[in-house]
């Protein structure tokens, strides 16, 4: 008979005792699982829901976008040749106007969509009292109509049949927009949506030469078409086009990629939930084998092999991880697919609810590694044990070395799950940062648990402590042998860990955004000023009481198509970067370098200077992008590429939010290319409803962008992105705290023994409790205060190298930390301490005998 | 009862008492009707079969139990009157209690353990008279040592010194030596016979050995919980 019948056959008769005593084991699998398995299941439902809608995301089979211009005629050509049906959009920010209660005019920033009578090509567009969108934006008694999105309606003070004004024109609206199916495509926009029709923003103005819009012609195209040849063929046909081709196998790539990456970032954190189920599992797997001494100690004496030991109980910790990965499973898997139909309604982006085997595999795969790693070191130990030992000591009173294999085996199993998130999330830095965090975040806490054990030791022998029994009891119990000291810290620890990364994250992110800008930050961004208007706005803005400031710069925008000739798709450049490439930005020109430049490398070019195309490049970013002095930059603007050398680098921070380019060439390189002008105003609060009526009333086609509504929105994002975040540290403090209760729950024995004997010493309850609550306290607060470093450290490398912004320790969320690490500790100390002090010494003690 | 009547009350005064225990097999009673009387200064083994009640009569002695009916009185006080921690503190003042099973505090060293019950009697001197006490059960070197690190012997040593710390009245002791070899309990006899003789307290002792209770002034024999002979009258023999 093998080793492995027998140990199964062991394993079996042992299992018939039930899971007693493993529900801290399998809660703390099932919690991580879980959290894990529901977080990519979402994700998918999200991915495959893009991808099934992904051509009504889009608004047709393919898109293809163009800056600052509508397509020329053999564009159009082009697409008619071969789409079935085109559509072509016009999407740019703007200003709704209406006049106001006090009879002055009301503004507000929005997104405007201009559209033609094929508008949608696929989804349907719903606007309230059931117009189509013929009758809502059409030409009606010589009036265009207008669509728009109830937050702009209500921030407007608007009913429907209300004129208000775009640009120099005058719209009704018409109709609320309910259901916009190519809402989602488009990322991030300014302001909620105004839908128009692009003819009926001719009298506008808003879309004269220079101005800033996209232009997007969605095609219909037949179903055997193949996207990548289509796409290969339209470069090729206007290369110098600057056209961006979008198709219906990823409708909406930058909300796809913010999808994948929140994902992968809360599988992190759910990995984050399991490593700390780990601390769990393997107190549980430990207390389970102490409570086996016995057992083990007989079948080694009638015979059986340390291997088998390890065979017999490794069977049985795999059956049940194998169970707690499974319910984890369920609950992952059948919580989204339940709240599917509820969830799918509150999203944003469409979602196909069900169940997903690609999710589950990966959280099981988590799961089951976690279980391994973490269970596989008492089980080692086990094997190690002698019987004689086991029969003459007090159960885990000596432990010892397991087998350097075993210690192999763990530090592959975790390099297995290391190299498994890598995998599966597809972030290698963040997922290595994060394995790196976790793991010295558990041999910091091991080391915090140590140390706080030998003060603790200490501190009990302090002539100081001595008389107060309580307290030195408290200090005993912490600092003594086989305690519940490394358990409790680490889990609580490492779960405080987590919240104290998101409290220092949240709140430096918040001080940067609220507190860091707004002292710098203009009031205002004016944009689309064109050539004619600037001195017209400058006087007029320059008039006004409380404004301070106003700098102007000339704006263009540009894709930058080549770098050094190679086509910048191509081009070797670093990740971080591919942003500037990915879709057209700003370009300026200037004779002298504008105020507060400053010139890292190369020298800047004669005032009077004429020769070839010239670019000052942002340093950062040209570096990145692997650029030199002298190297090359193609960009295409408006349609034409215009190749220049790099003069010099600059130092841009984007976070002064002045006006800051990439890209800045000599002004002869420019010339002739038609171009509006972008405008900053710092202004005292009191004097921005002036300053905006003294510049938009002559000028409806600028735009205003108040700074402070810009950096709400994207505080606002940002809080989205936090709360996400809560949520999943929110699952890494639940696992902890069922760690803790199943610390506190497996040190309740003791403690009924502890209280039994010390009530038979003369210590009163009162007393008793104190000591249980002193030391509970003692160790949260020491689990809180490693968090606080652990948690500073993770902030910190989190803000200064993801976020690239600067990193201030934030007191406030460490001190609630500390204080709530205490009350939890305390609060599952106290929970435990009901048995211990109402049983009857005499019932304990006996039951010892 | 009052102060005067207390001082002379004897050490143990039981009065009808009775102990009845709910298990999951139904009630169990345990005590029916004991009377016993245990003079000051007296020492006592208690004698009697597995399960015949003999330990949960020591307990409730002590006021480790409570009994379901009749009265227990230690020195002149009604323990059944007492609430949980009043019976705390009246062991604090009073008692010293030893187990089979040591009921050490393993978080806590030789020591540390015998200190204990000296602090909780606010004594500013615990450790200096815990180090003494452990020096006369011959353990001053092991002071350090936790429980696990001593021997079971080492260990019901370290139980004895600490139950005579306080210097009680009365010194319980259920099976001291159940869990001893021969030799080894010959000598937690000795000395805990020693103790009782330096400090003069009452000591009344459970046991399985007819030897051990040999050593007694009084032998009491229980069986099916009740008193079959309270040893007065061999005691008047002798």
């Amino acid at each position: 008979m093998t080793v492995m019948s027998v140990a199964f056959r062991i394993a079996r008769r042992e299992l018939r005792g039930g899971i007693k005593g493993f529900y801290v084991f399998l809660g703390c699998l099932a919690l991580g699982v879980a959290a894990i398995a529901a977080v990519g299941s979402v994700r998918m439902a999200i991915s495959e829901g893009l991808s099934r809608e992904g051509r009504s995301i889009l608004g047709g089979d393919a898109e293809i976008s163009i800056t600052y211009r509508f397509a020329e005629d053999d564009e159009l050509a082009w697409m008619r040749a071969r789409g079935a049906a085109v559509s072509g959009i016009a999407d740019f920010r703007s200003m709704a106007v209406t006049l106001g209660e006090d009879g002055l005019p009301d503004r507000a920033l929005t997104q405007v969509k201009g559209v033609d009578a094929a508008y949608p090509l696929y989804g349907t567009l719903t606007l309230s009292g059931g117009l189509t969108a013929a009758q809502a934006l059409g030409l009606q008694d010589g009036r265009w109509g207008v669509a728009m999105q109830r937050a702009l309606i209500d921030r407007l003070g608007l009913e429907i049949g209300d004129p208000v004004r775009l640009g120099a024109a005058e719209y009704d609206l018409r109709a609320e927009i309910l259901a916009e199916p190519d809402a989602a495509a488009g990322g991030f926009g300014f302001g909620p949506r105004t839908l128009v029709m692009t003819d009926g923003l001719a009298p506008s103005g808003l879309l004269a030469p220079g101005t800033l819009f996209d232009s997007r012609y969605r095609l219909v195209l037949p179903d055997d078409t193949d996207l990548e040849v289509m796409k290969a063929e339209l470069a090729a046909a206007f290369p110098a086009a600057g056209m961006r081709w979008r198709d219906r196998r990823n409708g909406a790539p930058g909300l796809q990629t913010f999808v994948d990456r929140l994902g992968a970032f809360l599988v992190l954190v759910g990995l984050a939930a399991l490593a700390m189920g780990g601390v769990g599992v393997s107190a549980a797997v430990r207390s389970y084998l102490e409570g086996k001494t016995e057992t083990i100690a007989t079948l080694k004496t009638l015979g059986a092999e340390g291997r088998l030991i390890f065979a017999v109980y490794l069977i049985q910790i795999a059956a049940l991880a194998a169970l707690g990965v499974g319910i984890g499973l369920a609950l992952g898997a059948g919580l989204p697919a339940l709240a599917g139909p509820l969830l799918a309604d509150r999203l944003p982006v469409p979602a196909l609810f069900t169940i997903y085997a690609a999710p589950l595999a990966e959280a099981a795969v988590y799961g089951l590694l976690t279980a391994l790693i973490f269970a596989l070191w008492p089980l080692a130990q086990a094997r190690e044990l002698r019987a004689a030992r086991l029969f003459r000591d007090i159960a885990g009173s000596e432990r010892t070395w397991p087998r350097p294999t075993y210690i192999i085996a763990i530090g592959l199993l975790a390099a297995l799950l290391v190299a498994s998130a890598v995998l599966f999330s597809g972030l290698w830095t963040l997922a290595l940062g994060f394995a790196v965090g976790v793991i010295g975040a558990l041999i910091a806490l091991r080391i915090a648990a140590y140390g706080v054990r030998r003060a603790a030791r200490r501190l009990s022998r302090v002539r100081m402590v001595r008389g107060r029994p309580s307290l030195r009891l408290a200090l005993g119990a912490v600092g003594g042998p086989g305690g519940e000291t490394p358990g409790v810290i680490l889990s609580l620890g490492l779960g405080l860990a987590v919240l104290a990364a998101v409290g220092q994250i949240d709140t430096n992110l918040r001080d940067v955004i609220g507190r860091e800008l707004p002292d710098r930050a203009p009031a205002f961004f004016f944009v689309d000023i064109q050539n004619d208007q600037l001195p017209g706005f400058l006087t007029r803005a320059k008039a006004v009481d409380g404004v301070g400031d106003i700098a102007t710069a000339p704006m263009l925008r540009g894709v930058i198509t080549k770098l050094n000739g190679i086509d910048a798709d191509k081009a070797p450049i670093d990740p971080s970067a591919s942003w500037v490439i990915r879709g057209d930005r700003g370009l300026t020109y200037a004779e002298t370098p504008p105020t507060g430049t400053i010139i890292t490398d190369g020298t800047w070019w004669a005032p009077d200077y004429a020769g070839p195309p010239l670019v000052s490049f942002a340093e950062e970013e040209g570096r990145e992008l692997g650029l030199n002095i002298g190297d090359t930059v193609t960009v295409s603007v408006l349609g034409r590429e215009l190749t220049a050398t790099v003069a010099s680098f600059r130092v841009v921070e984007f976070r002064d939010m002045g006006i800051n380019f990439l890209m800045l060439m000599n002004p002869t390189a420019l010339v002739g290319a038609p171009h509006t002008h972008i405008a900053t105003v710092h202004a005292d609060a009191g004097a921005e409803g002036a300053l905006l009526r003294a510049v938009a009333g002559d000028y409806p086609n600028i735009t205003a962008i108040a700074v402070r509504e810009a950096v709400e929105q994207v505080s606002g994002a940002l809080k989205d992105l936090a709360s996400a975040t809560r949520w999943g540290a929110s699952v890494t403090l639940m696992t902890g705290l069922v760690v803790l209760i199943g610390a506190a729950a497996a040190g309740e024995r003791r403690r009924v023994h502890e209280a039994a004997v010390l009530k038979t010493l003369g210590m009163t309850r009162p007393a008793i409790l104190a000591s249980f609550a002193l030391r509970s306290a003692m160790l949260g607060a020491a689990a809180g205060a490693v968090a606080i470093g652990a948690g500073a450290l993770a902030g910190w490398a989190v803000i200064e190298k993801v976020m690239e912004a600067s990193y201030v320790f934030a007191p406030l969320p460490a001190v609630l930390i500390v204080l709530g690490g205490a009350a939890a500790s305390l609060l599952a100390g106290l929970a435990f301490a009901w048995r211990p002090l109402s049983a009857r010494p005499a019932q304990v003690l006996r039951a010892n005998e | 009862m009052t102060e005067a009547t207390q001082a002379a009350a004897p050490a143990i005064e039981m009065t009808g008492v009775e102990l009845t225990l709910s298990s999951n097999a139904g009630r169990v009673e345990i005590l029916r009707g004991v009377d016993l009387s245990v003079a000051r200064g007296e020492t006592v083994g208690i004698v009697g079969p597995s399960g015949s009640g003999k330990s949960s009569l020591l307990m409730l002695m002590g006021g480790l139990e409570r009994a379901t009916g009749g009265s227990v009185l230690a020195m002149g006080h009604d323990l059944t009157a007492m609430n949980e921690d009043a019976l705390a503190r009246f062991r604090r003042s009073h008692m010293g209690v030893v187990f089979q099973s040591f009921h050490l505090i393993p978080t806590m060293t030789a020591l540390e353990n015998v200190a204990t019950p000296l602090e909780l009697r606010g004594d500013p001197d615990a450790f200096g008279r815990a180090a003494e006490e452990l020096a006369a059960v011959g353990l001053a070197a092991r002071a350090s040592h936790y429980p696990a690190q001593l021997s079971g012997g080492e260990q019901q040593r370290v139980a004895l010194a600490r139950a005579a710390a306080t210097r009680p009245a009365i010194l319980l002791a259920d099976e001291p030596t159940g869990n001893l070899d021969g030799a080894t309990g010959e000598v937690i006899m000795d000395l805990l016979l020693g103790l009782r003789d330096r400090h003069g307290a009452t000591l009344i002792m459970v046991t399985h050995a007819p030897e051990l209770a040999a050593r007694c002034d009084r032998v009491v024999k229980v069986a099916d919980g009740r008193i079959e002979d309270d040893g007065r009258a061999r005691q008047a023999a002798e």
